[in-house]
């Protein structure tokens, strides 16, 4: 793509480019693309919706963002599009109705590029538990584009889309945006309506844009945030204007970087430029202080319990009987059930259901499910004792830069691991992001994850702007990979 | 803790799932990685703290009992995998 959300809108505006010109371009990079960062392409449907797009400009009832592609992760209903959620169980399943996501994108005149590849029900770190393939890190194929928003991730930094839809339950839009060397945000909870949103762990999962820039991630996520009385979560606040502060100065912005998250587990390499990420933010006017996050080290244990808990519970309703994949032999109900289940869900999902049902079994519900409840309680406070001392934290996004695809599908909890600086940011629903800070091993990019207190967004856009206005690292496109 | 190969059945009994043989080892294997992973957190204090089930501290909303959502029927069975004059077909369960 040769602009970003706020090029490509201003070219729309000036009517130097169509919507259906766009939409064109982007059809035809992303049916070229090796990257598998698509499910479903619907070419037809997509220039229904660019033609929609340019009637609407034509009309003068354009909105900032009408016209622009994205691409929608494969989770969030679409009425028409083929919804998979990564998953063979939902393979044939085509959406009823739009999510609210999709909705709202709709009414701002949004184009839908595509389905992005995603793993299997946003469960997983590296987009190999997709039921639909693997997708590949354009930056090098041989390596994992990061999960579970892994096709959104690799699309934008491919250049085929300027922006994509991404869910983050444990870090699946950060961690991508990471590893793909983009911008992307995750929300308070409770910002981004989930309704139509295919549910993992419902008390975590939360939407947000992911795009080049700060910029266009503010751009996206004011047509996305918003009420919603559809989900019950959904807080009812005031409409916000995600770009207003963006070029606030940064003098005497407190950034908290907590104590031993850039010790010994973090490679030398990310190590490294996420110091000089911090660096440029005290050039910038910002203060360094240290703060204590004494239970993050905990975070993954209890998101383990938390997470597989409500997913076992929210994939119950995939029996076979209403939509879904249904076993073709089975001799009563019963064998129904388990065969289309078996068939239907991936090996990791499977072994999350088998968590989850054990952690909320009785006798074991108090040593794991409860016992999680309390730790998350006090990730919470945590947080909420370092946000008396600092403004925003900094810190990595994962250990390591993205590695090759195969290299921890053998042991799960090896994949786990990577998701030490990111599950205790949705445990305690904060907002966070992560933005481009520079590249390690094997000119890898690197991000860095900026998080908040409750409702900040506007003012970590706002610090991650002023960071991309005095570094370039969100500018640098993998070679040729699109 | 550590789940025995008679555990598994169980869960995947409740989970309505069907676990081969062949795959019954490497499921015990995981699972009880998985286990020892989240049983760190019986390092945590947890005396006299209060379980956090949600991240917002709100109730839900109330609203009036009437209807809000236009009849979809048609388009809600178009997914089903066996439908007949707007029912859902399932194999026998009452003989």
């Amino acid at each position: 793509m040769r602009g970003t959300v706020a090029s490509l809108a201003a070219e729309l505006a000036a009517g130097s480019v169509s919507a259906v010109e766009l939409a064109t371009e982007a059809l035809a990079r992303a049916q070229a693309s090796p990257l598998n960062a698509f499910i479903t392409l619907d070419p037809e449907r997509t220039l229904a919706e660019a033609r929609a797009a340019d009637a609407l400009r034509a009309a003068g009832q354009a909105g900032p963002l009408t016209g622009i592609p994205i691409a929608q992760k494969d989770i969030f209903c679409a009425e028409g599009w083929r919804t998979t959620a990564g998953s063979k169980m939902l393979g044939n399943f085509v959406a009823p109705y739009d999510a609210t996501v999709v909705a709202r994108g709709k009414a701002a005149g949004l184009v839908t590029i595509g389905r992005a590849n995603m793993d299997e029900f946003a469960m997983g770190s590296t987009n190999e538990n997709s039921a639909f393939g693997p997708v590949h890190n354009p930056w090098d194929i041989t390596r994992v584009p990061g999960g579970s928003s892994g096709g959104s991730a690799a699309a934008v930094a491919a250049g085929i889309v300027p922006a994509a839809t991404g869910t983050d339950t444990g870090g699946s839009i950060r961690q991508p945006a990471g590893f793909c060397g983009i911008t992307g945000i995750k929300p308070t909870y409770g910002v981004v309506s989930r309704y139509g949103m295919i549910a993992y762990a419902s008390s975590l999962d939360q939407g947000g844009p992911m795009a080049r820039t700060a910029q266009d991630c503010a751009m996206l996520l004011n047509a996305m945030a918003g009420f919603d009385a559809r989900d019950a979560t959904s807080l009812p606040r005031d409409a916000e204007d995600y770009t207003r502060d963006l070029d606030r100065p940064l003098d005497g912005l407190r950034v908290g970087v907590p104590r031993g998250w850039l010790a010994d587990g973090v490679s030398a390499d990310v190590r490294a430029a996420v110091e000089a990420g911090i660096v440029q933010l005290e050039t910038l006017g910002a203060k360094r202080v240290e703060v204590d996050l004494p239970h993050a080290q905990y975070a993954i244990a209890a998101y383990y319990v938390i997470a597989p808990a409500e997913a076992s519970s929210n994939l119950s309703r995939y029996d076979g009987v209403r939509y879904g994949h249904r076993a073709a032999d089975y001799t009563d109900l019963a064998e129904m059930y388990a065969r289309s289940r078996s068939e239907g869900f991936g090996a990791e999902v499977q072994r999350r259901i088998l968590v989850g049902t054990y952690v909320l079994s009785a006798g074991y519900y108090d040593a794991y499910y409860l016992k999680a409840q309390q730790v998350r309680r006090r990730i919470a406070d945590d947080f909420a004792a370092a946000f008396a001392q600092c403004d925003i934290i900094a810190g990595p996004i994962a250990p390591t830069v993205a590695y090759k695809l195969g290299e921890k599908t053998a042991d799960p909890v090896q994949m786990y691991l990577g998701d030490v600086y990111t599950t205790l940011v949705n445990l305690a629903g904060l907002p966070a992001l992560s933005l481009p800070c520079g590249f390690g091993e094997g000119g890898m990019p690197v991000g860095l994850q900026l998080i908040g207190g409750a409702f900040s967004e506007a003012r970590l856009l706002n610090v991650a702007h002023r960071f991309q206005q005095a570094t370039d690292h969100h500018l640098q496109t993998p070679g040729g990979a699109a | 803790m550590s789940l025995s190969a008679d555990d598994v059945r169980k869960m995947a009994r409740l989970s309505r799932l069907l676990i081969s043989d062949a795959d019954a080892a490497a499921t015990l294997n995981a699972l009880n990685n998985t286990l020892a992973l989240v049983e760190r957190m019986a390092a945590v204090d947890t005396r006299g703290v209060e379980p956090m089930a949600h991240a917002q501290d709100v109730a839900l909303r109330l609203r009036p009992d009437a209807v809000t959502e236009a009849d979809a029927r048609e388009a809600l069975m178009a997914n089903a995998p066996a439908a007949e004059r707007g029912l859902f077909l399932v194999p026998k369960v009452i003989e």
